[in-house]
């Protein structure tokens, strides 16, 4: 079975002032609504108190926030964790849950939010409960980008040391562009933003760059076979001969992440739909944006070829 | 012809081989048991046993299986239910001497246990429970060394005769400790007396104005660390030691970090029992020996105890002794213990040192002393919370313990000796419980989840569930696509599942729900090599290669894509794991495996399938 032409040849770079043009557009929206919006922190990153709460007759989000607002649980957030029966509720802990200390004290939260909540509905029963305290989670936020720098410079290392500085230039803005708008969209619509989404979006960076590698591979093969070398059609060859696999790989790790999210279960919700939106960013800038990021840092043939030892100053010059 | 190797062939059988056995463990579910172990006063043993039957057989539980394992009874039954009506029959039987635990015992053949294959071990996400993060506070160990120093320096400048006019801690923590001295040359008796001395302190002279000469004394930073890592080390030790009274069967107590204790009992729901026993307070009790051991005997056996003595047990062996009411010095005196070995015998030993009022104390009772016994008590309080019509009631339970007790076999003060170990394991264990009862860090909890079973239950069915139908539909939309070179990567898709669950199992990676959506991640990406190399083959044919020559210059050429693609991915993988704690490191574990197995699955493994289908065959087409 083919679904793709193996003699296409779409001429994708011609169109790069339009596609790289909407890239920088997408990526300047997504920092606006990190900026403006913010982003929906989970319990992971804000510290405070949340609980998982299960009721026997289907309930609403809504029912939920009112009995909570009524019990003076200000500023509450009530999500629903699939199905009609189970709510996540998650707040800052109020001065009847922290003990003689000041500190916060679990078993006073589960005593006083079931109370609270009983005065709403009877049928409920507290599943889990969390608590974290803010301190952790600055320091997770700081950890995470840490991480991500780390991620970003080590694989610009690698392919400057393998390919050229021009490709690992090219992988590390076309990276930046995916992680922020998959960020981006999360700030558009204010899912929350756990640890486990923040994984997930390092998960992001690792499929696209995978997706990356495999056109710069191509584009250094054709450019080392290739007698007389036209950096724009080397490039639109190279996407059009691993178009097939791109999308394709695309499919299949964007199956397995779909049925993550509809069998799964709430806890690995974030994380999926992350994904599914990393990959399609991920791919579509495999496409799109990173070629012609490498036509304009004037990536050549000579700078691909392998380099003579003896003097490769000499060697580079035409 | 085929130009694939044979050693290859039998590494990929070996492997294939591998896998299957260590992943196998998985497969065999544990059942529930309840756990039966001893406390001061009992033992395990077979009337135990038959204890345990009786109790069971008198309230028609039916149980499969009792046996005695290493130093705990294990007595398993068919589902939980019955496993709680089990634990509270047990626990009426057999007193307070025992401890009663809900444990699962594992059902793993025992050959496969012999060549150490075991399950991964369940999260608490998946099994329930409750989860701590710890802060442990390093200020109150600064403030107590500096204190201490202050003192020390107080009285060491009195000895030597050096007249000064304050010694004070800074104001601020860890900036050391003032000397305000007469005369410049006094501040230079001080520096090198205290040079001499405590070789830990680092002085430094300061402002000097009319007849006000400062020295400043700062404990070296690399003590400071030493200090920081032993609080830490010495919390994870008492933290370990009560937990096991908990009766919790294999708690997690790990360090995180500086500063960090992680917490997690699986399959305890009720937070306030182990808080209790968290936030317990342990002291120590150097007093003098008491009588001979005959005496301690008699008094235990006719409950006559002197008047001016007192009665313990001695942690482990349970032996009587005796010991005179009178304390010589506390835990708040000892500044360090650490175990080390006897200069002149070369035999374990734990190495005490004492703050100046302790030393004096010491030296003067040794002294007198010299040839008798000293002991050491451990005391530990946990305060008991109960509501009583209405009110809360505390009730602090107390148990004292003589951890050490020795000859004093010469006069001394400051520091000294602790001998009479037999192994410097037990050494180490002595210097952890001193510590323990003196430098011990209060500790903060800064993260606390409870999960409960159900939810547990519910998530490993449906990650589960996630993994096998993702995993089908990867399989059916490879074969789709691929047809025969899409069946081959399926059958190798699934061994690389087989193998990453078997690696994870036998390194001991913990299962989680993060983990499991790594295995599904893995999964979705496996396949990318495979679509590498069916993709280069068609191209090779369009090409106009032979098959033969197609699918060894699909499989060379896509090599190196794969590679780098890989290798950065890698990388990646790699960031994950460094990542705080918990869930993201299991994700990232799980990743960084899953993605050097698929690359041996993948490609060596599709290979030598792909050579014994097409190996020795004339060709004219491909199935790709």
């Amino acid at each position: 079975m083919e679904i793709f032409n193996h003699n296409a040849n779409v001429n994708f770079l011609g169109m790069r002032k339009f596609s790289v043009g909407i890239a920088i557009l997408l990526v300047l929206a997504s920092i606006a609504l990190i900026a403006v919006k913010g982003l929906n922190y989970g319990l992971d990153f804000t510290g405070g108190v949340s609980l998982v709460v299960d009721y026997q007759n289907p309930v609403t989000t809504a029912e939920v926030q009112g009995a909570l607002d009524k019990g003076g649980i200000e500023h509450s957030l009530v999500a629903s964790l699939g199905g009609t029966r189970e709510v996540s509720v998650r707040f800052q802990p109020t001065a009847a849950m922290k003990d003689e200390a000041g500190k916060i004290n679990l078993d006073k939260v589960a005593e006083v939010t079931t109370a609270v909540l009983k005065a709403g509905r009877a049928d409920v029963s507290i599943k889990s409960r969390d608590y974290v305290s803010s301190t952790v989670g600055d320091e997770l936020r700081s950890d995470g980008i840490l991480a991500a720098v780390v991620v970003v410079l080590g694989i610009g290392l690698y392919l400057g040391i393998r390919f050229e500085w021009r490709f690992a230039v090219a992988a590390i803005v076309t990276e930046l562009h995916d992680a922020l708008i998959t960020v981006g969209v999360f700030a558009l619509v204010q899912r929350e933003f756990d640890l486990t989404v923040l994984a997930s979006v390092l998960a992001v960076i690792g499929y696209s760059i995978n997706d990356k590698v495999v056109v710069f591979d191509r584009v250094r093969e054709l450019f080392r076979l290739a007698r007389k070398a036209e950096p724009e059609e080397i490039l639109n060859r190279s996407i059009n001969n691993t178009l097939s696999r791109t999308i394709i790989t695309a499919l299949f790790t964007a199956i397995t992440m779909a049925a993550l999210y509809f069998i799964g279960g709430p806890v690995v919700h974030g994380f999926a739909i992350t994904m599914l939106i990393g990959i399609l960013v991920g791919t579509l800038s495999s496409i799109f944006v990173a070629s012609p990021i490498l036509l304009w840092l004037g990536v050549s043939k000579q700078d691909l070829m392998p380099k003579t030892r003896e003097n490769p100053e000499l060697a580079r010059r035409p | 012809m085929s130009d694939f190797p044979r050693w290859k062939y039998a590494l990929v059988a070996i492997v294939l081989v591998l896998g299957i056995v260590y992943a196998l463990p998985n497969v065999f579910l544990p059942v529930p048991a309840v756990q039966i172990t001893a406390n001061r006063n009992g033992t395990v043993d077979p009337a135990l046993e038959q204890k345990v039957v009786d109790a069971l057989k008198q309230q028609n539980i039916a149980n499969t299986g009792i046996e005695i394992e290493n130093d705990h009874l294990l007595a398993s039954f068919a589902n939980a239910d019955v496993q709680k009506s089990a634990a509270d029959a047990i626990k009426a039987a057999v007193g307070d001497d025992y401890t009663v635990a809900f444990n699962l015992k594992s059902t793993v053949p025992g050959w496969l246990s012999a060549i150490g294959a075991k399950p991964m071990p369940l999260g608490l996400d998946l099994q329930g429970g409750v989860h701590f993060l710890m802060q442990v506070d390093q200020s109150d160990v600064i403030d107590k060394q500096e204190t201490r120093y202050a003192d020390d320096i107080r009285s060491l400048l009195r000895e030597k005769n050096i007249r000064y006019e304050s010694v004070v801690r800074n104001a601020q923590r860890g900036q050391g400790i003032s000397v305000v001295l007469k005369s410049a040359e006094d501040r230079t008796a001080a520096a090198n007396a205290i040079a001499a001395e405590y070789p830990d302190l680092v002085s430094q002279d300061g402002s000097a104005t009319g007849d006000r000469f400062v020295l400043n004394a700062v404990v070296r930073p690399d003590k400071l660390r030493d200090l920081s890592l032993n609080t830490i080390r010495q919390n994870l030790g008492t933290l370990r030691n009560r937990i096991n009274q908990l009766g919790v069967s294999e708690p997690i107590i790990q360090q995180q970090g500086d500063s960090r204790i992680v917490v997690e009992l699986a399959g305890v729901q009720d937070t306030a029992e182990a808080k209790k026993l968290i936030g317990a307070t342990a002291t120590l009790e150097y007093r003098a020996g008491y009588g001979s051991p005959q005496d301690a005997a008699d008094a235990q056996r006719t409950g006559i105890i002197p008047p001016d003595a007192r009665l313990y047990r001695e942690r482990g062996t349970n032996r009587p002794i005796l010991l005179s009411k009178q304390i010589i010095v506390t835990g708040d005196q000892l500044t360090n213990a650490n175990s080390t070995t006897d200069q002149q015998t070369g035999r374990p030993a734990v190495s005490i040192e004492l703050n100046s009022a302790g030393a004096k104390r010491m030296l003067d009772f040794t002294t007198n002393n010299v040839g008798k016994y000293m002991g050491v008590v451990y005391v530990e309080r946990v305060v008991d919370t109960k509501t009583v019509d209405g009110k809360e009631v505390r009730t602090p339970k107390i148990t004292e313990e003589v951890i050490s007790y020795a000859q004093i076999q010469g006069v001394f003060g400051k520091q000294f000796q602790t001998t009479g170990m037999s192994s410097p394991k037990e050494a180490s264990d002595l210097a952890l419980l001193l510590r323990g009862g003196s430098l011990a860090a209060p500790v903060d909890i800064v993260e606390e989840r409870v999960i409960g079973p159900s939810l547990g239950q519910d998530n490993i069915q449906k990650g589960m569930r996630a993994v096998m139908i993702g995993l089908a539909l990867v399989l059916l939309a490879a074969a789709l696509y691929y047809k025969l070179f899409g069946l081959v990567a399926d059958v190798a898709l699934f061994f690389n599942l087989v193998i990453l669950v078997a690696v994870m199992s036998a390194i001991g990676v913990t299962l989680t729900m993060p983990g499991i959506a790594g295995i599904v991640l893995t999964l979705g990406m496996a396949i990318d090599a495979n679509v590498l190399i069916c993709e280069r083959i068609r191209e090779e044919l369009r090409n106009g290669s032979t098959p033969h020559a197609a699918i060894r210059a699909g499989y060379d050429k896509a090599w190196a894509t794969i590679l780098d693609a890989n290798v950065t991915h890698l990388i990646a993988a790699l960031a994950l794991t460094t990542m705080g704690s918990g869930p993201i490191k299991g994700f990232g574990v799980t990743l960084l495996i899953g993605i050097l197995t698929s690359m041996f699955t993948s490609v060596t493994v599709t290979h030598a399938i792909t050579a014994l289908i097409h190996g020795h065959r004339k060709l004219k087409t491909l199935s790709v």
